[in-house]
Formats: structure tokens, sequence, C-alpha cells
């Protein structure tokens, strides 16, 4: 499989381009934070995804989805990325899709929801600040024909207005072990489950949920009892690809805006583009941002392919990605001079999402040690 | 014309077997330094019978260059079974059969430019390592300013006679040919500049080695003394030699840009596990570069892919060579670092003469030949992002 986008895939992305600057720039952003908007997206918009077979990219075809892949849902990301466009998509469009492949039932009931646009599945993982997937201290003890659920959740994205939660919760084994992790289909209405939302650097909402002896059933388990690594590895594997996609186009759209500044700015009677300082350092960010292009290109296919190796490569993109597009957005406020530190200019609103999602699903230093841990040092 | 999946299959599963039947074992070992690749010409000494045997089988399959035609003494291979035949070899630790400037630089040039007879005749000699080529680019007042070159070919009818220096030509002691910038008309900066080719037996070309930081000196002085050129010895139009220049700058950096990757793929992290484990600074460094040299594989692989489907942008080597050789001498800061004082040792038998410390000090000329790491910079920023000034 060569290293470029095939002709439909050229055609896919032509048309999420067109259709997310058109129905959901960066104004649109703007606007939900300053009416304080508590949903954290907006639920047309959401639909219109689902009109256009967005939010079905990896639902198989026989569940009302498009059947595509890892590379084609890469492709809406980083659109989203370009324009920041506040949305459901990696969680509920990537992530959660690739949990409830594992289970027939859950996905029978699931999947062709979320592929008509008419359900939010959030991700309850992380319990501390950082990412530690290994670190599943919140527990589900058997009890009746299931199991109850205690414990709290942080970072969960979406998670006051989802209609399910993907929970990992720990069924045996020790904190910092993978095996004994379990995942549930927790539903949003279970008794004993709140989410208490706080706002973000970035706009966006992101709960603290609270598990009080939730109780569900044996066929809430996604996957196998204990057996949760494999399938929550994978999720994460998804949505690492999927963070790195959407922060490309952050990046990209911080370079590009960056770049128009220095053509158009003038100082000391030139325009400051013209200045070698600047040139230098553009045309670097330049080749790490095509560098790290590749990189999730190389993932995600490899992803599609099943490829039994494909995790090196997922954290090499999250790695490079999340470095590539740092320097991308931090160049950009730099360059812009003191207009790039107001919020009226939209270079500090790339910044900010950019930092949001170099948390999610890992940042670089998290992601380059696991390359080490796999190379076998 | 794209094979089927099962034709590239099968293409693999022969070229596997061949090279695992064929490859000798001392073949599959990493090159140590320059000096320990094959470069053939008419002088080469073979450091082994194997490395010989290398040369010629592969040369006798079209294998050395593998992409080109036939009847040019390259295998014909399309670009999927080109990629598949450096996966096997790579896989197999397989060692390049020849490593030459005819290959990576010339070779592609007289594709382009070349004539049917000069292709015919230089393509196939190149193609089985029988002549060894040297660079006469750059001159004591002419290296990023490369078109302010000085040497002159002066048109004596069916012959030029050339006169004047250059400098920093890699080989030029060991070169049989020398493909050479001159000066064909001093009116015109860049429109008066030929592209010769020229034997380095001729007389009056003289050469005299420079010693480099590393205590080798594959480095020369070059003189031309009213060297006799003949006029079929030109590669593409009179005074357009600028335009070859420029298309074999691209090959030039494309190839030295293959260094990010190393010749060993190999994590450092992992050859150096103990010190890793020891050294938690130096661990996270070693899992920076881990990610910077896998991330650049990736972007090598769709700059290659994307170059056969005609799809990147003409300054793009550029790009890549910037990044490759900074990446590469990030390599071997690392690795001396690793190494500590035993990377230090320059003549012991234990440090193979200083392979070490020998190659660290040649990488930091990566960011310089071809082209430096500020001029690649510069023309990015002009040529891709079309930033404005000069
Ligand atoms: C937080 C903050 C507080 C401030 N407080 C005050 C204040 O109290 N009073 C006040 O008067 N001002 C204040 N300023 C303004 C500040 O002094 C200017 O923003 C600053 O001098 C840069 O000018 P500029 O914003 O016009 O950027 P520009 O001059 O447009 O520069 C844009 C970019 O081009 C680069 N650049 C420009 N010229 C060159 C060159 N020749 N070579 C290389 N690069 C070049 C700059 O480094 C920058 O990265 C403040 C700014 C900020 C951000
Ligand atoms: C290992 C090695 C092998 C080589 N092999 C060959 C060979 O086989 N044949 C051959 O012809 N040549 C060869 N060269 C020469 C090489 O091409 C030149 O050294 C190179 O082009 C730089 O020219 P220079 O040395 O004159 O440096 P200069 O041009 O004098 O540059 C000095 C410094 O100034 C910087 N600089 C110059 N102009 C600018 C600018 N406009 N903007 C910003 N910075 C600038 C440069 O980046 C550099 O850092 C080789 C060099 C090396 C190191």
């Amino acid at each position: 499989m060569p290293l470029y986008h095939t002709d439909d895939q050229t055609m896919l992305r032509d048309t999420a381009r067109s259709f997310i600057a058109d129905a959901a720039p960066v104004k649109h952003l703007r606007q939900l934070r300053d009416t304080h908007d508590r949903t954290g997206f907006s639920r047309d918009l959401w639909k219109q995804f689902a009109e256009m077979g967005f939010t079905g990219i990896l639902v198989p075809e026989t569940q009302g989805g498009l059947g595509l892949g890892h590379v084609e849902a890469s492709i809406v990301l980083e659109e989203i990325g370009r324009n920041l466009t506040p949305s459901p998509f990696l969680t509920t469009a990537v992530t959660a899709v690739e949990a409830l492949k594992t289970s027939a039932t859950l996905g029978a009931e699931w999947l062709p929801k979320i592929a008509s646009g008419n359900a939010i599945v959030a991700l309850a993982i992380e319990e501390s600040a950082k990412h530690r997937p290994d670190r599943i201290a919140l527990t589900a003890e058997r009890s009746g024909n299931g199991f109850k659920l205690t414990g709290t959740k942080n970072f969960v994205i979406n998670g006051h207005v989802a209609d399910m939660l993907i929970v990992a919760a720990r069924t045996a084994g020790a904190v910092g072990e993978p095996d004994g992790i379990t995942l549930f289909a927790v539903p949003k209405d279970a008794a004993g489950l709140s989410a208490n939302p706080v706002l973000l650097a970035d706009s966006s909402l992101a709960s603290h949920v609270r598990l009080d002896g939730v109780q569900v059933d044996a066929d809430a388990v996604l996957g196998d009892v204990d057996g949760g690594w494999g399938p929550l590895t994978k999720l994460l594997d998804a949505g690492r690809v999927g963070a790195a996609a959407e922060m490309l186009g952050v990046g990209g759209a911080a370079l590009d805006a960056t770049v128009d500044y220095l053509k158009t700015r003038k100082q000391f009677g030139r325009l400051i583009g013209e200045f070698q300082a600047l040139q230098h350092r553009a045309a670097h960010l330049y080749g790490e941002m095509q560098v790290a292009r590749a990189t999730v290109l190389k993932a995600a296919q490899l992803l599609d392919a099943e490829y039994p190796r494909a995790e090196i490569a997922v954290a090499v993109a999250k790695a490079k990605t999340g470095r590539a597009c740092a320097l991308a957005v931090q160049e950009g406020v730099q360059m812009h001079g003191g207009i790039g530190m107001t919020d009226e200019y939209d270079i500090g609103l790339y910044m900010k999402r950019d930092r949001a999602l170099e948390e999610f699903f890992g940042d670089a230093r998290f992601h380059a040690d696991r390359v080490a841990r796999l190379n076998g040092y | 014309m794209p094979e089927t999946q099962e034709a590239l299959e099968t293409f693999r599963i022969e070229t596997r077997a061949w090279l695992e039947a064929n490859c000798p074992a001392e073949m599959r070992e990493p090159v140590r330094d320059e000096t320990d690749a094959c470069w053939g010409g008419r002088n080469f000494v073979f450091k082994s019978p194997a490395q010989k045997q290398w040369l010629d089988i592969m040369a006798g399959r079209g294998w050395t260059v593998p992409d080109w035609p036939k009847q040019y003494g390259g295998g014909g291979l399309t670009p999927e079974q080109t990629k598949i035949l450096r996966q096997e070899m790579a896989t197999l630790h397989c060692r390049a059969p020849l490593s030459s400037f005819g290959i990576w630089m010339l070779g592609p040039a007289l594709l382009k430019f070349g004539t049917e007879e000069q292709k015919v005749h230089y393509l196939n000699q190149i193609a089985r390592g029988e002549i060894r080529w040297c660079q006469g680019y750059s001159e004591p007042g002419s290296g990023s300013d490369l078109v302010s070159l000085a040497t002159f070919g002066e048109d004596k009818g069916d012959h030029w006679v050339v006169n004047g220096q250059k400098i920093w030509t890699s080989y030029a002691d060991k070169a049989d040919w020398i493909f050479c910038l001159v000066r064909t008309d001093k009116t015109d900066k860049y429109r008066g500049i030929s592209f010769l080719l020229f034997d380095m037996t001729t007389p009056g070309v003289s050469t005299k080695p420079i010693l480099l930081i590393s205590g080798s000196s594959p480095f020369c002085e070059t003189f031309f003394d009213n060297v006799v050129v003949p006029k079929d010895q030109i590669v593409g139009e009179l005074n357009r030699g600028w335009d070859v220049a420029k298309y074999l700058l691209g090959h030039e950096r494309e190839m030295i840009s293959g260094g990010g990757l190393g010749t060993d793929m190999m994590s450092i992290g992992a050859q150096f596990k103990d010190v890793a484990a020891d050294e938690p600074v130096l661990r996270a460094e070693m899992a920076n570069f881990d990610v910077e040299v896998m991330a650049f594989r990736a972007m090598s692989e769709k700059f290659v892919d994307e170059m056969k489907a005609g799809k990147n942008h003409p300054a793009e080597p550029n790009m890549m060579k910037y990044i490759g050789t900074e990446l590469n001498k990030k390599r071997f800061e690392l690795i001396m670092a690793a190494g500590g004082s035993d990377a230090l040792e320059w003549d012991s038998e234990a440090s193979g003469g200083g392979v070490k410390a020998r190659s660290w000090l040649r990488t930091k000329g990566n960011s310089i030949e071809g082209g430096t790491s500020e001029i690649m910079l510069g023309v990015v920023a002009k040529r891709i992002l079309e930033l404005p000034g000069a």
C-alpha cells in the first residue's frame, strides 16, 4: 500500500474539508464558548455528520455504517482539527466503535445508533491526571448475575451528555497490572452514576465521573472478564491515531496561518517573511509537520491492515505528531507577535486545543517511553 | 503497470529465497564505515572474495540498480518490486552490493539528460561497478553559491580545454572519471555552465588529498591544467549544465538524507540496554531519538512512494536532506554518549580502529555536503512556503 491517499480518500478529504469549513469554522467554537454552552458541541452538527456518513465511517455496512478504516477516520479528524470543531467524533465514532466491535450483542445494539447519529458514547478510563491505562483502580465486584462498579474516573470527555460510558474497571489483579482489567458498557442513566462536567482550557468539557455501586448485567462486558487489556489497548490505539490526526489539523492550520502572516505583516519596512531568522524556523516547522503527517498515515494504514506490530507505529505517530504540533502552535503564537496573544485572534485557540489533544491518550513522553519498551530497553 | 497482489507476493517469496541462497554471510553484517563498503572501479581492491562475489551476482541480475531499464544494466523492476527487494534486503541485513556516486547521482541525471549512446555506454559500466565517479562541483570560492564557479572550458571546435580548480572533491584520487561543472560562457551566471564528463587520467588532471577531522582523507583538491575534453562528453545542452546539476543534486540530497535512517536499523537504546537502564536521562533521549528515526522512516517511505507517483513538490528533497542529515548527527552524538570512553578510543583493536569516533566525526559533514542545512532551509522557505525575498 503506497503511503499516500487513494483517489477515494482524496475525494473524502475534499468533501470533509469543504463541509466542515462551511458548517463549523472556528467561529462555531467561539459561539459555543461565548454563549456558555453546556453541551460542548452542536447536536445539529452531529446529525449532519451522520447524514454525511462520517459517524459511521468505522461501523460495518451491515450495521448502517460505511465500513471504512482508520485512514478515512483520520481524514475527517484532520479537518475537525483544522477548524477546531467541537465534536464527539473521536470518542464516539472512533474509540467506542472499536470497543463495541468486540461484543456481538452490544455492537448490534449500539453501532447502528452511532452510525445514525443517535448515540453519544464516552470513555471512562483515566483515574489520574496523566494517561496511565494500567493503573485502573475502580473496582467491579461480582454481584448477582453481573457486577457492581465502584470508584471515580477523570477526564471523561462528553461524559455528562453521553448515552453510554465505556468504563475500564479492575476485576482482578493489582493496580499497575494489565491483567485483571475488564471493560464495561454502562448506560448513562444507571443508578449510582454521576458526571460532573468541568470546563477545560480549550473550552471543551470533560467530566469527573463517580460510580457508587453501579449495578450492570454480565452482558455489559466488552471482551473477556479480566481480559480487558487487549480491547482497551485496541480502542486506545485507535484513539491515539485519531487524536494525532486531529492534532495534524490543528498544527497544520497553525502553520498555514503563520506562513500567511509572514507574507503580510511588515516591520522595518519589509515583510517579516523576508527575514531569514523566521524563514528558517518556518521551513524547519514545515518539515516537522510533513514527517508527522507520514507517521499518522503509516499508523492508520497499519491499523487498517491489522498489522500485528502496529502499536509501535501508533506510539511513534502520537509522539511525533505531539512534538511537531506543539512546535507549530508555539511558533505560531511567537511569529504573530503581540497579536498572537490576543483572544480575538485564532492562533491562541489552536495552542489550547493542541495542549488538550496532547494529554488525550498519552503525551509524547508517554509514547516515546512506549517505543523504548517495545524496542526492548 | 501495477501488478496484482498475488504476483507481488510471489515476487517477494522468490526474492527472499534467492537472497537467502545467494547473499554471502559476510555480506549480511552491517557496513562498519565508508571504507568497508564496495565502491567498484578500475583500481578497487575488494576486501574479501565475498564482496566481489556479491557484486558480480547482483550486477548479473541488474540488481545493483533494480529499477533501471534492462538495456542499461538495470533489473527492469517496477517501483513496487523495487520496494519489495529493498525491504527483503533490509530484513535479511544484506549489504548494498555497490556504493556508487554513479548510481546515486550521475545515473539518474544521465537517464534524464543523456543521449542514447551515453546511456548505453556509461550506465552499463556504472551498473556493473566498472567505473568509479567523483563529483567536481565546489571550488575554493564557490560552495553554497555554486553558480559563482570559475573553472573555464574554452571551445576549441571539436573539444574543450578546461582550466581551473575544484575543491572538496570526494575520492577524486580514487575515481576513474569525474562529472564536472565547467563555465563555458562568462556572460551569463546561470546559463553559462556546462556539465562535462571526463577521465581522471586525462593529461593535466591532478589531485591533492585533504585530511579530514576523522583522520581519513577521502577529499581532494583537484586541479585542471589544459585538460582536453571531447565534445561528446557533455551531458545535456551547452550552457544548460545547471539544469543537469540541479537535478543531480536532488538525487544527491535524497541519498545523503538516507543517512538519517542509519545503516543499521537497530535502535540505539536496544544496542546499549545496560547504559539505558542506568541512565534515565540518556534513555529518554534515546527513546525520543527512536521516535524521530521511525517517523523519518515513514516520511522516507512516503517520499519515495509519492515520487514514484509524481506527487511531490520538486523542492522536497531539500527538506528530506535537512531532516535526514540532522538526524544522523544526532544518532552519532547518542552513540558517542552511550559508548562513553570506549567510543573515544581512536586506534585500539577493540574499537576497530576508532570506528565510532571516526564515523561520528564524518557525520558532521552530512549537513554541509550536497548543500548545507541553512541552504536547504532557505530553499524550502522560498520554493515550498513561497516566503518573500530574493
Ligand atoms: C503580554 C504583552 C504585553 C505588552 N505590553 C505592552 C505595553 O505595556 N506597552 C507597549 O507599548 N507595548 C506592549 N506590548 C507590545 C509589545 O512590545 C510588542 O508586541 C512587541 O514589541 C512586538 O511587536 P509586534 O507585536 O508588532 O510584533 P511584530 O513586530 O509584528 O513581529 C511579528 C514577528 O516577527 C518577528 N520579527 C519582527 N521583526 C523582525 C526582524 N527584523 N528579524 C526577525 N524577526 C522579526 C517578531 O520577533 C515576531 O515574532 C505588549 C505585548 C504583549 C504580548
Ligand atoms: C563530507 C563532504 C563531502 C563533499 N563532497 C563533495 C564532492 O564530492 N564534490 C563537490 O563538488 N563538493 C563536495 N563537498 C563540498 C560541499 O558541497 C560544500 O562544502 C558545501 O556546498 C558548502 O560550501 P562551502 O564549504 O564553501 O561553505 P560556505 O558556502 O562558505 O558556507 C559557510 C557557512 O555559511 C552558511 N551559508 C552560506 N550561504 C548562506 C546563505 N545564503 N544563507 C544562510 N547561510 C549561508 C553555510 O550554511 C555554512 O554554514 C563536500 C563537502 C563535505 C563536507
